[in-house]
């Protein structure tokens, strides 16, 4: 708590503000452009961020993830496409409103409630993250592997697509980490005598390739595709009966979304669709949802910009991704040197409060930025796919490139697009690929160096509590969708 | 009679063979299968030296896993039909081609070439017939790009027929 004060020290550092800035212009853009988003932009920014400090880098790509999830929801309610997954709720009402001629209301509501459920957020970050940390010094191997698969088995019920297509793309993923030179015994595996594969497969390539160059893939599917534009006058602060109507769905849907951010691999898209079902459950107008009613807005989107700061809890306190977006900041902490973890906290917490308190800013900054920069940022997509999309892969193969200058993880790249663009298209996610990347080699590493503690006795990792408790709740994060699908069709 | 019943009994089952379930089933089963004979050619580290379990283990484990949650989703498929995927337009296998012309012209001649020559075909197969539009995506926007990373980040692109002119 003593160190709460460092929470101010980016406003006192014009660097940091100009950062921040830049970060939530570019944050917008990229929130507002369908098909592109945080996760995407982070991986397309991650290289430019080799020129600044581990500060200013990471505040940069934070920056990008709070005003990205915010900028879904202009292109939501005014054409009708998410901008990025999390905003696909914010679809359900913010068009049909939007229709009516209540564009700016809707867009007003949106930045309104997205500000709260971010704030909101980043004060449950500040407040939980150092109490996991604390508790996270309690871990050994044996719990750090019960944790990674923990967050491995909440991919199950990542969105609404199939839980075991989410499983067979996380353990995907984890299989990606496994190329190269094995960490314990130096002996390769999948390496097909290319020596530039010994390294193993780096996480830019494959994020790049599944996210900019399948969607570039599937934007390619759609070029005849004609979006209907609501034309948009201003963006209209709420009025104080819009405020009376929602004030209790914006508080509910921050807490929603704060708690499902915290979960592991958990994000901004299930928190939303969480959000606004419950929007819907507790209204007395149940029935407007769906047809513009306020309330969906506000549920949707106070979730899934609250889920931003939930989801960085894990990420700064254990190193596990509470997103597929955070799974980019945390490449970016170790591209950088930073260790997340406990030891973070106590060493460094002026690098972790400045954080704190440049989210706290980047919802302010977007706030004022989405509320007079809306229309402008609206026109972004107006640019054509047939010239933005040349454009983003000319960056993308830069980028990739530039990290190792190696031209392999280039083709790796482009590989990973045609392997992201048939994932999606036949419903596997590409999120949990991302995921189980991450926590490949946690997995791994915890799993093997537990055996040698345990004597290769399986057994002896019941006899943790903290590990058999992660154990118990993975079958419980298992069981989940089975469950839910049962209560689906008892209710058909 | 029987013949007729007999036919369409054929048809039926050859139809599952087309179905998306099972050939995206088939080709990941097939995948897995020849990545999984690949983790027995790893090397096996002698007893002695060995902690904890051999590095083929985990992948062989994960290989497995992967084989087994997909017999699941092909059979759960056949109750749950997944959804009828609309065929590929042209511009699709267009903007797949031009990806192979990139890898072959940044392999064999210039990685900005390569670049440009992507993004000249995106652009136009994708829709774009003015010259200034065409010119800005393929030359001027990659050469803003490739300045930028190599001013800026210090970056030095693979030897080609332009950057070997740029590099003087």
């Amino acid at each position: 708590m003593e160190n709460l004060g460092l929470i101010f020290a980016p406003l006192f550092s014009y660097k940091l503000l100009i950062v921040l800035f830049f970060g939530t212009i570019f944050g917008l853009i990229l929130g507002v452009l369908p098909g592109l988003g945080p996760t995407t932009g982070g991986a397309l920014i991650l290289p430019f961020t080799m020129t600044l400090d581990p500060l200013s880098a990471i505040v940069l790509l934070t920056a990008i993830y709070c005003a990205g999830t915010y900028g879904g929801a202009i292109t939501a309610i005014l054409i009708n496409t998410p901008g990025t997954p999390a905003a696909a709720a914010t679809c359900l009402d913010g068009y049909p409103l939007a229709q009516k001629g209540e564009a700016g209301r809707a867009l007003g509501m949106a930045t309104v409630s997205s500000v709260i459920g971010g704030i909101a957020s980043v004060i449950v970050l500040i407040f939980f993250a150092p109490l996991l940390a604390n508790l996270a010094y309690e871990f050994g191997q044996p719990e750090y592997f019960a944790l990674a698969i923990f967050g491995l088995t909440m991919l199950a019920s990542i969105g609404e697509g199939s839980p075991i297509k989410n499983l067979i793309a996380g353990a995907f993923g984890i299989l990606i980490s496994t190329v190269g030179k094995d960490f314990m015994t130096s002996i390769d595996r999948f390496t097909f005598g290319i020596n530039e594969l010994t390294e193993g497969i780096g996480f830019i390539p494959v994020v790049v390739g599944l996210f900019a160059i399948s969607e570039m893939l599937t934007q390619s599917t759609l070029i005849n595709q004609i979006f209907n534009r609501v034309a948009l006058k201003a963006v209209k602060l709420p009025s104080i009966d819009d405020y009376k109507k929602t004030w209790k769905t914006i508080i509910r849907s921050s807490g929603i979304g704060s708690f499902i951010g915290v979960l592991p691999a958990e994000g901004g898209t299930v928190a939303s669709l969480i959000g606004y079902a419950e929007a819907k459950r507790w209204s007395k107008k149940p029935e407007d949802f769906g047809k513009g009613s306020i309330e969906g807005i506000a549920g949707a989107e106070a979730a899934n910009n609250a889920a931003t700061g939930g989801a960085m809890v894990p990420t700064l306190a254990l190193g596990i991704p509470g997103s597929a977006t955070t799974a980019v900041i945390l490449t970016g902490l170790i591209i950088h040197g930073v260790r997340p973890g406990p030891d973070l906290f106590r060493e460094q917490p002026e690098f972790l409060y400045g954080i704190f308190g440049s989210m706290l800013i980047a919802n302010i900054l977007f706030f004022v930025l989405g509320f007079f920069g809306a229309k402008i940022f609206a026109r972004i997509t107006l640019v054509p796919n047939k010239l933005l999309w040349p454009m983003i892969f000319a960056v993308s193969v830069c980028g990739t490139y530039s990290l190792n200058q190696s031209i392999i993880d280039v083709w790796l790249m482009l590989l990973f697009g045609v392997i992201g663009f048939f994932m999606r298209r036949y419903g596997f996610s590409v999120v949990p690929v991302i995921i189980g990347l991450i926590l490949g080699e946690l997995v791994e590493g915890t799993l093997r160096q537990s055996l040698v503690i345990f004597d290769g006795n399986w057994l002896m990792f019941l006899q943790r509590p903290i590990a058999l408790t992660f154990f118990v709740l993975s079958l419980i994060a298992l069981s989940f969708p089975l469950i839910k699908r049962k209560k689906k069709n008892d209710k058909v | 009679m029987n013949d007729v019943h007999n036919e369409k009994g054929t048809n039926k089952s050859l139809s599952l063979f087309f179905k998306s379930s099972f050939i995206v089933s088939a080709v990941i089963i097939l995948i897995s299968s020849i990545l999984l004979y690949f983790t027995f050619t790893f090397d096996i580290v002698p007893p002695i030296l060995n902690r904890g379990i051999q590095p083929a283990t985990f992948p062989k484990a994960l290989l497995i896993l992967i084989i087994a949650l997909t017999l699941l989703t092909y059979f759960i498929s056949l109750k749950n039909p997944w959804k009828n995927e609309k065929k590929l337009p042209n511009s699709f296998y267009i903007t797949l081609l031009s990806f192979v012309v990139f890898i072959t012209v940044s392999k064999f001649l210039d990685f900005f070439l390569g670049i440009a020559l992507l993004s000249i075909i995106v652009s136009y197969f994708w829709g774009e017939r003015r010259v200034a539009y065409l010119i800005i995506v393929s030359i001027i926007f990659p050469l803003i790009v490739f300045v930028f990373f190599e001013t800026i980040l210090g970056l030095r692109f693979p030897p080609g027929i332009i950057t070997n002119l740029y590099y003087g």
